[in-house]
């Protein structure tokens, strides 16, 4: 067995590395390794957390103070909790492994051409996505880190997440040992979206498998997964790629960057937008196919209905510039089964046809 | 938005044209004896077929062919829910008007149907395969038909067989024999369409079942011929440009006349061995009309060597630059079937998928017919029989009953049988006729009335429009649905935004300047990279859409030629918009979304 490095980029994620670096980076990994154009980033594993947990020797005190911590009690907790975070916050990766984190920053800055780019450095916990245990969201991402120093910072604080009042509660529920917990990070450039959105492998509104539905609107896929903006809606079919329906919303506001007031990186924030943007379509034609196909891909690689996140990001160049940022299956239509209706002996549904031909039962198909 | 479009008994004849139902069968122009029944039906201007004004010979054409497509409907299979088709002539255009089955008979009809159609289908190949038996030999007994003059006396074999008939007799009954053939002609054209169109029909409605949103053009794809005779003329073209330049005599098609052309050719042994290649695919594949085919006046290959020849110039010059004039047939073929597979994957059940490949197989089983019979009768059966009226014209020309040979196509089908017998008449009595004196003056007001006709512009649809249009095949063969219905209602009242909507009839979206195109005489103006806006387009145009960006017609639906064509072509088409060629002029910037049926006039 090929040794796991500590600190890797997706793309070298083989199969076997997936327990040191939690679900989400081996999924990023699967998803490049499919085809499918994840934003750039790398791993870093469970053993570069438990070593520097080990040299930092605080193992045992945080696991002792959470003993004595009475969950129940929520001033307690959140007291106990804080200061857990504050010991995991101070803990130093080895010099091997932090050079290694520096090496593997330094070249994703080169890849992208951005210096300092900003990336999202997420927790990857190793139970997160399993099927018995639901750890998603429990722990922390932080989005727009920008230099290694932050990066290294960003690091120390996803570890830090472990601690949170949730995921303590959550483990202690679970029967789960507080020090036998694990984290890797996922260090991944930070999509600068001009569009986002979402697309279901199928039509939400009446379950045909052959369409492609894409919401898209300016700027973060925020305002549409909160659906806190009337997204464009388009349908791709997927056999023949052509785009059948087409709905240009009012896109009034916007998620977007926007620069903070202290010179500390930008953040994002709800925008109005200029009329021109308002009721211009956020996708070109080439790029609502573009995300049809990656859509498809998933669907095929997954081998069942996805709903995926997306975005078109500013800084690469078009034609490689839409991104898949999440991919989950489907679970509204995919479990129906919906047979098509109609009579099986031939002359029987020519008849049935030709008697009561489609233009005159429009939505029986729909119902 | 009007409820209704006008009555037909509001619709005045254009100045200059009154009196023009004497070109015309006495049964097929609108009449106050049945006002009631003509004033609330909904008639609807068939351009996909008869898009100009007719001639009277034409026009009767017209009517032995609706009347056999009903005939079809309602005697032979008993199409369940519908008979016929109604026809009229108003000012000279046809209008058509689906006859339901009254409601109570539909049960009743049934299973007739199933027995009648169902053994059709269970049948389909042998039964096919007679059809281009019988339609060859029809063709071989009309262009056997003989239309010499009647001479001066009867050869002497007449008197030693003692055959007791002469030519008189011969020109009478060939005239009724070539009009037997048109009304054979026309039986065998219906004797599997219906059938044809119900079969895709119900494959089309099981694909929208499964997949609500799935593109018509995508259903069409997966059906089409890729090996279809339609294209053989067009393949004979390319085959004869590339013999030209491999042989290298490709310098002696440098725009002269066909004569200078032929000339050329002949004077050694290369150019005779090109030649003999012409001959082989000229019979039958050049009998090729540029328009239709229904009418007389369309140019046909055969007779108009400038058309074909024309071609093969243009395509010359593209061998010489290299490119591949070849259809990718094993890449349509491939395209067709992954479409195929890939819908078949998407359904969800076993038994879905069992259904789909039983509609799917027969409906590539009666798309050969649906494809090809057009070929068959309306290009090159059709050419027989304007080739022979012709010869029947130089008859009455001679005999100084018209001036010029086409004007046999200004009497009346049955008009012609007088006619023709007032010539035998005076032939046989040795006295004057009264033709002479009579029809070149009559012909002459005629010819004016007719150019008038051909002038005026025919509404889109007369009388009281249904709620929904659901008869199965006006929606297939003419594209007319409740949508384009209330478009035509719409237009004219208020918007003109300069967007106009039809069928997505093949994918894509261009811009580019328009080239509007009445008639296959204009072919020639059209230049590379222009989108095409014409009425209808023709199996003949097939080289034009090898320079065009894109196609948008007034008449016709998914199945209509321009969208068959421009999906083999992948050119964006929109079909069906009513109003292209009369709201784009030439020279205006369009833009054409195939993806969504809509054509946006940008400027000029």
């Amino acid at each position: 067995m090929t040794e796991c490095p500590s600190v890797l980029p997706f793309g070298n994620l083989a199969a076997e590395f997936h327990p040191q670096v939690g679900g989400k980076c081996a999924s990023l990994g699967v998803m490049i390794q499919a085809g499918l154009p994840v934003p750039p980033g790398f791993a870093i594993t469970t053993h570069a957390f438990a070593e520097a947990g080990e040299a930092s020797g605080l193992m045992p005190r945080i696991s002792e103070l959470l003993a004595q911590t009475d969950i129940t009690d929520s001033a307690a907790l959140e007291a106990a909790a804080a200061q857990a975070r504050e010991m995991v916050t101070s803990w130093k990766l080895l010099d091997e492994h932090q050079n290694l984190l520096d090496q593997n920053y330094a070249e994703l800055c080169e890849l992208v051409g951005i210096p300092d780019v900003p990336v999202a450095v997420r927790s990857s916990a190793t139970s997160e996505d399993s099927p018995d245990a639901s750890f998603a969201g429990e722990h922390d991402t932080y989005l727009w880190v920008c230099g290694i120093d932050n990066v290294r910072q960003k690091v120390r604080e996803c570890w830090a997440s472990l601690f949170t009042e949730r995921a303590i509660v959550y483990r202690a529920e679970m029967g789960y040992p507080h020090d036998e917990v694990d984290m890797a990070v996922a260090v991944q450039k930070m999509v600068k979206p001009r569009s986002a959105g979402v697309a279901f492998t199928l039509d939400p509104t009446n379950g045909d498998r052959s369409g492609i539905c894409i919401d898209a609107a300016w700027g973060f896929g925020e305002g549409v997964v909160s659906g806190d903006v009337t997204p464009d809606n388009f349908l791709v079919d997927k056999v023949m790629w052509s785009i059948n329906r087409r709905t240009i919303s009012p896109k009034t506001h916007a998620h977007l960057l926007v620069a903070s007031d202290n010179g500390a990186h930008p953040t994002v924030g709800r925008v109005e937008l200029p009329a021109e943007q308002v009721h211009a379509p956020s996708l070109t034609d080439e790029e609502i196919v573009a995300v049809a196909r990656l859509a498809r891909t998933a669907e095929k690689h997954y081998g069942s209905p996805q709903d995926i996140e997306w975005a078109v990001d500013e800084d690469l160049p078009p034609g490689e510039n839409v991104v898949l940022l999440q991919a989950r299956p489907e679970t509204v239509w995919s479990k129906k089964h919906h047979a098509v209706s109609g009579k099986k002996d031939p002359m029987a549904s020519i008849v049935d046809t030709l008697v009561n031909p489609l233009s005159a039962r429009k939505g029986a198909a729909t119902g | 938005m009007a409820d209704r479009f006008p009555s037909p008994f509001e619709i005045e004849a254009p100045d200059g044209a009154d009196g023009w139902q004497e070109l015309y069968s006495y049964s097929a122009v609108f009449s106050r004896e049945r006002r009631d029944y003509e004033d609330g039906g909904f008639w609807f201007h068939d351009g996909v077929h008869w898009p100009e004004a007719l001639t009277p010979w034409d026009a009767g054409v017209f009517e032995v062919a609706i009347a056999s497509l009903g005939q079809y409907n309602t005697r032979h299979y008993l199409v369940p829910p519908a008979y016929g088709v109604d026809f009229r002539i108003l000012n000279g255009y046809a209008y058509l008007s689906p006859v339901p089955a009254p409601e109570g008979d539909i049960e009743s009809r049934v299973p007739h149907f199933m027995e009648r159609a169902g053994y059709y289908f269970a049948n389909w190949d042998r039964l096919y395969d007679d059809w281009l038996v019988k339609v060859r030999a029809l063709v071989q007994q009309m262009s056997e038909l003989d239309f010499s003059p009647l001479p001066e006396m009867e050869d002497m074999d007449v008197i030693t067989s003692g055959a007791g008939r002469g030519s008189g007799d011969r020109l009478l009954s060939t005239y009724h024999r070539l009009l037997d053939h048109v009304v054979t002609l026309w039986q065998h054209h219906f004797e599997f369409l219906n059938l044809g169109y119900a079969a895709y029909l119900d494959f089309f409605g099981f694909c929208k079942a499964a997949f609500p949103s799935i593109p018509d053009l995508a259903i069409a794809k997966m059906v089409a011929g890729v090996d279809v005779d339609l294209f053989k003329p067009d393949d004979h073209l390319k085959s004869l440009a590339r013999l030209a330049v491999s042989s290298s005599i490709d310098d002696r098609f440098d725009g002269g006349s066909p004569d200078e052309v032929w000339a050329k050719l002949g004077t050694d042994e290369a150019g005779r061995a090109w030649i003999a290649e012409w001959d082989k695919a000229a019979e039958p594949w050049f009998n090729f009309s540029t328009g239709s085919g229904f009418y007389h006046s369309d140019k046909i290959w055969i007779q108009n060597l400038e058309v074909p020849l024309g071609y093969i110039t243009d395509y010359i010059v593209k061998v010489k630059e290299g490119v591949d004039l070849n259809r990718p047939v094993e890449k349509l073929h491939a395209e067709r079937d992954r479409v195929a597979s890939e819908y078949r994957e998407l359904l969800d059940s076993d038994d879905d998928r069992e259904t789909f490949d039983g509609k799917l197989g027969l409906s590539r089983t009666v798309f050969p017919y649906v494809e090809n019979h057009n070929f068959y009768v309306e290009h090159w059966a059709h050419s027989v029989i304007w080739r022979k009226m012709r010869e029947l014209g130089d008859v009455l020309k001679d005999a100084g009953f018209i001036a010029e040979t086409d004007d046999v196509f200004m009497f009346r089908r049955s008009e012609l049988v007088e006619v023709l017998f007032d010539l035998y008449a005076g032939w046989a009595v040795g006295a004057p006729s009264r033709g002479p004196a009579l029809w070149p003056q009559q012909i002459e007001r005629r010819h004016a009335i007719h150019n008038t006709l051909k002038g005026w512009s025919a509404p889109p649809a007369l009388g009281v429009p249904p709620e929904v249009v659901t008869e199965p095949f006006t929606v297939m063969l003419w594209g007319i649905t409740s949508d384009s219905v209330s478009a035509w209602l719409n237009t004219g009242s208020d918007s003109d935004d300069g967007s106009l909507s039809g069928f997505a009839a093949s994918p894509g979206l261009v811009e580019g300047p328009a080239r509007v195109i009445f008639s296959a005489d204009q072919i020639s103006e059209i230049e590379d990279g222009e989108i095409l806006v014409a009425p209808l387009t023709a199996p003949s145009w097939a080289p034009v859409f090898g320079k065009i960006k894109a196609t948008v017609t007034d008449v016709g639906g998914m199945m209509s030629h321009a969208a068959i064509v421009c999906r083999e072509y992948g050119l964006p088409a929109v079909t069906g918009t009513a109003f292209g060629t009369k709201n784009i002029t030439t020279g205006q910037l369009i833009r054409v979304d195939g993806n969504t049926g809509t054509v946006t006039i940008l400027e000029g």
